[in-house]
């Protein structure tokens, strides 16, 4: 791992400039289109879980290095409500916001490994990463 | 920046060229509506051949403006979605189920000439 860089998500703009910073981070590594395209929803659907639930939080995109595979990490992290329940957030269809539902199962699905870690009243941290092929 | 609404005969064509922030994609929802009201067109075309992925917010917004437009008797495809944007609704687990595409602009007018029977 060499650098990380962060954006502070307050507003709704801010979930602009995390996605352009994870796509950035993401063509300098190398992705192609489609994984580009993965990781930008990703950063999307977790930065706006921030933005609805929390408030406040930070996301931070890391470059990983791993014997000779490249990778990026996208660290989600907020010190809001927590969840309660992370196995239903975790179900298909499942909001509280009138959203789809489809946030976390499907930043699951489109990165290669996904971490959650949460207490109620303490706050989330969502890791999620992609490797190069 | 809003989105331009352009009106051919009787319907309305949308290209959408940059990245849409959400309060962009809800204003769109709104501008679409009224123009289709004000100029009573009965079909919409909205081109997404730009936009290089889709989040779970805009697929809603999207889904939403397109079942407003049915309510108010206008039908709508949505053209020009690219490869990467088909792969990455579908992991995230949006189908679009319903809803009229096709590959471009000039195609989706023909399907649109189809549905509205002209």
């Amino acid at each position: 791992m060499d650098i990380q860089s962060c954006v502070t998500i307050i507003n709704e703009w801010d979930i602009v400039a995390a996605r352009q910073l994870g796509r950035n981070v993401a063509k300098e590594l190398g992705f192609g289109t489609v994984d580009q395209a993965r990781i930008t929803t990703a950063i999307s659907e977790l930065a706006r879980n921030i933005y609805l639930y929390a408030g406040k939080g930070q996301i931070c995109i890391d470059k990983l290095y791993d014997g000779g595979k490249a990778g990026l990490r996208i660290n989600a992290v907020d010190s809001g409500p927590g969840i309660r329940e992370i196995r239903q957030v975790m179900e298909d269809g499942f909001s509280t916001s009138g959203g789809l539902g489809a946030g976390l199962p499907g930043v699951k699905r489109l990165m290669d490994e996904f971490d959650i870690e949460s207490s109620p009243g303490q706050g989330t941290q969502i890791r999620a990463s992609k490797w190069l092929r | 920046m809003r989105i331009p609404i352009l009106k051919l005969n009787d319907c309305l064509l949308v290209s959408i060229q940059w990245e849409l922030d959400d309060q962009t994609a809800l204003q769109f929802q709104e501008d679409l509506l009224h123009k289709i009201h004000e100029t009573s067109a009965n079909g919409v075309v909205i081109d997404l051949t730009s936009i290089d992925f889709i989040d779970s917010f805009i697929a809603k917004v999207l889904g939403d403006v397109i079942n407003m437009s049915k309510l108010m008797g206008a039908i709508v495809v949505i053209t020009g979605i690219q490869p990467a944007v088909a792969i990455t609704l579908i992991e995230l687990g949006i189908g679009l189920d319903d809803v009229l595409t096709a590959l471009d602009l000039e195609k989706g007018l023909e399907k649109l000439q189809q549905e509205l029977g002209e």
